[in-house]
């Protein structure tokens, strides 16, 4: 890996002879933008406490993870360098990865994301529709789940989907008999996967979902006057052309605190069933995946290139919504 | 929007009570259907939470009874206190958690707010080079879950020698870019001309900053202290990360070792219970005391 770095320090950048024109119009803008620099040297100084903490602790990392991610590394000995070695096995011979974590990591994505994304905006539509002193309340009680700290609340969870009798869902289907006996809720394959979307969807009405409601009453009435004399019949066409155009803004914010949202959800299978990884790895996501490379096996080098995999995916899919709801170049 | 708002706070609870019973009556035939239709999913929201309330209350033998109940019948403080004692017999108690969690999150909401206001003001109103760069690479890491750079994180955190100490919680926890982002937004709705006003009167820029512009976003900054004091509050990950040494690690963490193998035994269930719900009621009455400013300033989130 050093022997690659000094490839940029070979080119001292010559400027070719002749073009002496360009190179003192270039030290011209140098000398301007320094002056410049100079100029705004009070907003630098508002700046740095936070920039120098957000380069150590953010951006360094980030970097240094891509770095790591074409290693083998185990947290003792020097990184060996290992070109794209784990990439390679990460979607070649990564069973469990191709197997459990992508399918399950896939699914859960599309129910915790989009839909519940769209989830949030019904929700707070309806509730932009109730008048304001009963807005509040409701508001209130969509929001308060997402207060609850992820860890706390996995004691509620846990008791409730207990799996022997004593269970509160096991117990209240007993009664009303539609099942015969207790389900394993937190073992069984075909649960765990669900859960983790229910308890994940629970408690995603987050700021993003107080941004939606406060974008969607933040539309001037007007509009909707407007519209129905230009011919918008039904609620729906409401929302559909004036609504959610006039919040855009807040549509892209919303849409990425869900993508961080889902993300941050994905420890959830190892904490509800207390081992990483989860039984028969019905639950396994991308981050138990990591967590179970890297501070389990101490495999680091391979949990990195998981990581970045993961970051990379976020990012196209934070592009995506930059097309739906960015900015556009004439507004 | 804030005329509303200081005359709301400032009604009694009759006057609240008057408000309420006159809203129903002004509901059309849509809002009572809205209503309805919400309220069993208002309930099922609520439900755990209900449930947690009542769950930390029973006595040793309501939490195992057949059939389980949700409502509590026999209230003690039981759980409470064998929380306390759970801890009594190991190394570290339960209070050096609890006081570890209030230090931190002191300082980690302080360092948030303070330092992503002072970001946010030149990011909003000057246009100095390279402010477009740090405001996109702020936009770009509101993504980069925490989760998915904890290796490198840990590595950074080792060789800056501030594993076991109280830095190793706090700074990194400051470098959270949504707080700078929000207040970004936010700041962007000051007025030029006061700001400029203000400099041809000679106020100097710290002036602008503390007496012009703070002032104006409060409800954005009251806003940001309580998502900071949230995220601080229920961050078991640099306890988990950084903190090898046990009288270092925060409540959060604590919780998530008397949970952890809940699914197993239930010996501790009371307990667990009792500290889930300690863990929950800071963050729900910070979050009623300013709810109205919150909904407000959410408007002004959105990215443009």
């Amino acid at each position: 890996m050093s022997t690659r770095t000094p490839i940029l320090s070979d080119h001292p950048s010559p400027a070719p002879a002749g073009l002496g024109e360009t190179k003192s119009k270039l030290s011209q803008k140098l000398r301007y933008l320094l002056s410049e620099i100079w100029k705004f040297r009070l907003s630098y100084l508002f700046i740095l406490p936070f920039l120098v903490l957000f380069v150590i602790f953010i951006l360094i990392p980030v970097v240094a993870g891509v770095l790591l991610s074409f290693t083998y590394f185990n947290a003792i000995e020097f990184p060996t360098w290992r070109g794209w070695m784990n990439y390679q096995n990460l979607f070649s011979q990564d069973i469990v990865f191709l197997q459990h974590v992508l399918p399950n990591s896939f699914k859960f994505a599309l129910f915790v994301g989009p839909i519940g994304y769209i989830f949030a905006f019904v929700l707070a539509w309806l509730i932009a529709q109730l008048p304001s002193t009963l807005r509040t309340w409701y508001a209130l009680a969509m929001y308060a789940p997402s207060l609850s700290a992820g860890v706390a609340m996995t004691v509620v969870w846990t008791v409730m989907f207990t799996g022997d009798r004593s269970g509160y869902i096991n117990s209240f289907l007993l009664k009303w008999g539609l099942i015969d006996k207790p389900v394993y809720f937190l073992i069984d394959k075909d649960y765990l996967l669900n859960i983790m979307i229910v308890i994940s969807i629970w408690s995603s009405m987050g700021i993003g979902f107080l941004a939606i409601l406060a974008g969607i009453l933040n539309v001037d009435k007007q509009l909707y006057e407007a519209g129905r004399i230009d011919g918008i019949s039904s609620r729906l066409q409401e929302v559909w052309y004036i609504t959610i155009p006039m919040m855009k803004p807040q549509m892209l914010f919303a849409a990425i605190m869900s993508i961080v949202h889902t993300l941050k959800s994905g420890g959830l299978g190892s904490t509800l069933t207390g081992s990483n990884p989860t039984p028969n790895y019905a639950g396994q996501l991308m981050i138990d995946h990591i967590g179970d490379f890297g501070f389990i096996r101490f495999e680091l080098g391979y949990a990195s290139a998981i990581s970045i995999v993961l970051l990379i995916m976020c990012f196209l899919l934070s592009k995506l919504f930059w097309k739906l709801f960015g900015p556009k170049e004439d507004e | 929007m804030q005329e509303i708002q200081m005359m709301t706070t400032k009604r009694t609870w009759s006057a609240k009570w008057q408000d309420f019973v006159f809203a129903v009556r002004q509901v059309d035939r849509t809002q009572i259907g809205i209503a309805i239709g919400l309220t069993p999913l208002a309930i099922f929201m609520l439900l755990p939470l209900f449930y947690i309330f009542n769950h930390a209350f029973k006595p040793l033998h309501e939490l195992f009874l057949f059939p389980p109940t949700f409502v509590v019948r026999e209230p003690t403080i039981q759980n409470f206190s064998e929380l306390l004692a759970l801890t009594e017999s190991t190394v570290v108690p339960v209070a050096r958690y609890i006081f570890n969690s209030i230090v931190v999150t002191f300082l980690a909401t302080l360092g948030m707010v303070i330092f992503g206001a002072m970001c946010a003001y030149p990011l909003a109103k000057h246009k100095f080079p390279g402010s477009k760069i740090v405001f996109g690479l702020v936009l770009t890491s509101l993504l980069f879950a925490t989760e998915a750079i904890a290796i490198p994180r840990f590595v950074v955190v080792q060789s800056l020698g501030i594993m076991n100490t109280y830095w190793g919680h706090v700074l990194p926890m400051i470098a959270m870019p949504v707080g700078v982002f929000l207040l970004k937004q936010f700041m962007d709705q000051v007025p030029n001309e006061l700001i400029e006003a203000a400099k041809i009167d000679g106020a100097s820029e710290f002036f602008i900053f503390l007496r012009i512009v703070i002032p104006i976003v409060s409800p954005a900054m009251a806003t940001i202290t309580i998502l900071a004091f949230q995220s601080a509050w229920g961050n078991a990950e640099t306890s988990t990360l950084f903190m090898q040494d046990d009288a270092m690690k925060t409540l959060p963490f604590y919780m998530g070792t008397l949970t952890s193998n809940l699914a197993n035994s239930v010996a501790r269930q009371g307990a667990a219970a009792a500290g889930a719900l300690i863990m929950f009621i800071p963050s729900l009455l910070v979050f009623l005391v300013s709810q109205r400013k919150v909904i407000t300033t959410m408007a002004h989130s959105g990215i443009k």
